[in-house]
């Protein structure tokens, strides 16, 4: 490392830069002295509900975590940091008021996939070898035989981290064991779950790593081929994948000898086009073949017939981010974490109704209740957290009083939820369960390929009970056909959409039911999120006339004369809630 | 397929595309990637002349285009707007700030406004979860949105469209 200058690092992950990290950046170029200062770039720190923020590191070794930052704070820091040596205590990540969130936040994480994250230059080679990347590969390369780096991954206890926990050193070996050649390696990046963004920080953030899962992953098996298939929607992931496998190429990592060893290894983006049944691995490889991604029966797996009918591995993006670690560290480092069947780390993204959202990376056997009241500090309202909901449209919400769940495949599988691929959306009590399953089930009945009839009609007959009961016209007889269809739409579906997408029907129901019941029977919403069933009124005693919500309401609902009360025309309200924010009065009833 | 408008429709990017992609059936999706990023959408004469010079077929063609999400058959206006409607944003508050945009441009979900300016899209997630409720106006995100912010953004581009223009 240069000691000479300063360095500042600027995280430009997709949240810093949506945050306007990208702009601050523009700004250091202009402003900063370049001879005392060296401008760096860097991927996701997963700290979202912090962005944007950047390092400032001294020609004396110090560090420091800068957040929050504005035009002005930069300002600040260039002036005061890095000209007068004094560290501005208003916007450092552990300064001001924020030190015991931050100690909560981080304390509980362990870094395994992300180790990188956050901190190397995303965009150079370099960084990554700095960093100890391509060590792990060198040494499969120079003294392991395929079988045995087989039986490591078996051993390290690496479960599938897409979402189903198919142990991934099994995989591995039915591949390696089945006839057939060429044989093709796949990396899984359609990360399309709403909710989700872990592959994407880690394509983003530490592309190279995956890359070196991939070749490890392609000697193992007997694959000289690879393909990347990524989402279209994630641009900055595509670009610095592309970057990554020009360097790798470059640098002779990939190419017809790996490193000077005997094994060939290239690899080949392909970008998904928008369609989440894609996740599912037989749609993922119609769609590399350039046809509709329909998912097809299996047997055969994949790993028998896979890509144009030859064996092919299928791992999603933070499995393979695994097993540069597992190499270098031991499968035994590796299976030192977590619980009795669950191994090593996952990693969440927490966001929803949470103080500290961001990207957090945890040992298995964790709870619940220490990811979203440690971790994630609970709700910003101060309102009881309600539910969390993982595994996207597959899974299901977890009510607050199973928050002493563990973090394991087999014990969320037992709570009607799935471990999935690790969106975690927390709920307060202003979330309505109802408007919850008919939000996923409305995604699920759009993306459902329409191959088998349940998911094609059952979901959207779903669907449509759902909507009912959000505009207070469900009846009884409407829940027991919504019970029915979601267990019919579970058994007759082909691929996993369909059999997990009445999931959050079903655990929302057996956890909330009584929110259903509020709807069919009474009319009401509780969390007062359906706007159907909500009627707003002016309570005249706090109403002091002062016509700010009259000015704002864009129906023009809302009369009266300066001073005095006003009232609400609720024919032409279209519960918009503009009045109801915009009142300092507390005027605006809702019920 | 619309005959009308073949003629109106420069081929040349569509003759590199699938000089540089081959025919085989497998170069399907990445065709119909480059042709949209070419012409903003897949135009009719385009599409034929895939077919016409490839071993993908018309039914592989329109099936595939029609599948993904990714693309359209008509042109957009000048400025994307996509609204995030993932689980973080839809828990704080998605639904409102898509109608203060329908209502603020007086125009549905996959619409375009007649001045061309604007084409509104609903997406899934943009993954930017911690900053919800996001939209994102070609390639800049505006996170943590109102409904009022969401319209006097729009404004301000109607405003920066009209300078330009005067």
């Amino acid at each position: 490392m240069n000691t000479e200058r300063w360095q500042i690092t600027v995280g430009l992950g997709s949240c810093g830069v949506a945050a306007g990290a990208g702009a601050l950046y523009e700004q250091l170029e202009k402003t900063a002295d370049h001879k005392r200062v060296e401008l760096k770039k860097t991927g996701c720190a997963g700290i979202c509900h912090r962005e944007p923020m950047l390092e400032v590191a001294s020609p004396g070794g110090g560090r420091w975590t800068y957040v929050h930052l504005t035009s002005a704070a930069v300002e600040r820091i260039l002036r005061e940091h890095v000209g007068g040596g004094k560290p501005v205590d208003d916007f450092l990540l552990a300064g001001a008021d924020r030190k015991d969130a931050v100690e909560r936040y981080l304390g509980k994480q362990k870094k395994i996939v992300l180790e990188n994250c956050g901190r190397i230059d995303p965009e150079s080679i370099d960084a990554y070898v700095a960093a100890g990347g391509y060590q792990a590969l060198r040494k499969v390369l120079e003294g392991m035989t395929p079988a045995q780096v087989v039986e490591t991954v078996t051993a390290s206890g690496l479960r599938g981290r897409g979402g189903a926990g198919f142990a991934t050193g099994v995989k591995w070996k039915f591949t390696a064991g089945a006839q057939g050649s060429p044989k093709y390696m796949v990396c899984n990046g359609d990360e399309g779950d709403p909710g989700a963004f872990m592959d994407r920080s880690v394509l983003e953030s530490d592309p190279h790593r995956v890359i070196e899962g991939m070749l490890i992953a392609g000697y193992a098996i007997g694959a000289s081929v690879g393909f990347f298939y990524v989402r279209a929607e994630y641009p900055l992931a595509v670009k610095r994948i592309h970057m990554a496998i020009r360097a790798a190429t470059e640098k002779g990592i990939l190419g017809g000898k790996v490193m000077g060893f005997p094994f060939a290894f290239e690899i080949q983006v392909r970008e998904g086009a928008g369609a989440f049944v894609c996740g599912e691995e037989t749609a993922l490889l119609q769609s590399i073949e350039g046809e509709r991604g329909m998912p097809r029966l299996r047997p055969p797996f994949p790993a028998i017939k896979g890509l144009w009918g030859k064996p092919t591995t299928i791992n999603n993006v933070e499995t393979l981010a695994n097993i540069p670690w597992i190499i270098r560290q031991g499968a035994a480092a590796f299976a030192a974490m977590g619980t009795e069947k669950s191994k090593g780390t996952k990693v969440f993204a927490l966001a929803g109704k949470i103080k500290h959202g961001g990207l957090v990376e945890v040992p298995m056997g964790i709870t619940m209740r220490e990811i979203v009241e440690e971790i994630g500090g609970g709700s910003p309202s101060g309102l009881p957290v309600k539910a969390v909901q993982t595994g996207g449209p597959s899974g299901g919400c977890i009510p607050a009083s199973l928050f002493s769940t563990r973090i394991d495949y087999d014990e969320l599988n037992r709570t009607g939820a799935i471990m999935g691929s690790g969106g975690m959306v927390v709920m307060d009590e202003s979330s309505c369960m109802v408007d919850i399953a008919k939000f996923f089930l409305g995604f699920t009945t759009r993306e459902s390929c329409g191959k088998c009839t349940f998911c094609r009609i059952g979901t959207k007959r779903m669907l449509e009970i759902l909507t009912r009961f959000t505009e207070g016209k469900g009846s009884e007889e409407d829940l027991k056909l919504l019970e029915e269809l979601a267990v019919k739409v579970k058994a007759t579906s082909l691929c996993g959409l369909g059999q997990t997408a009445p999931n959050p029907v079903l655990t929302t129901l057996r956890y909330f039911r009584h929110e259903y019941e509020a709807h069919i029977r009474e009319k009401r919403c509780p969390a007062k999120a359906c706007k159907a069933l909500l009627t707003y009124a002016v309570d005249a005693k706090a109403c002091t006339g002062c016509t700010v919500c009259a000015r704002k309401c864009p129906a023009g609902a809302i009369s009266g004369e300066r001073k005095k009360p006003h009232l609400i025309d609720r024919e032409r309200c279209t519960r918009c809630g503009i009045c109801a924010t915009a009142c300092k009065f507390k005027a605006i009833e809702v019920s | 397929m619309n005959t009308l408008e073949s003629s109106s429709v420069d081929l040349a990017p569509a003759k590199a595309i699938v000089a540089r992609h081959g025919g085989g059936r497998d170069a399907c999706i990445r065709i119909l990637q480059n042709l949209q990023a070419a012409y903003g959408y897949l135009p009719d004469a385009a599409l034929r002349y895939v077919v016409e010079n490839t071993e993908i077929s018309e039914g592989q063609i329109y099936g595939v285009a029609t599948f993904y999400d990714q693309f359209r058959f008509t042109p957009v206006g000048k400025h994307m707007i996509r609204v995030c409607h993932g689980t973080a944003c839809h828990v704080n508050g998605a639904g409102k700030i898509s109608g203060a945009l329908e209502d603020e441009l007086g125009i549905g979900n996959h619409e375009t406004t007649k001045d061309n300016l604007f084409t509104l899209e609903t997406v899934a997630c943009l993954g930017c979860c911690s900053l919800a409720p996001v939209k994102m106006i070609d390639d800049t995100v505006y996170g943590r949105l109102t409904p009022e912010q969401a319209r006097k953004i729009i404004k301000d581009y109607r405003n920066n469209a009209a300078t330009k223009s005067s």
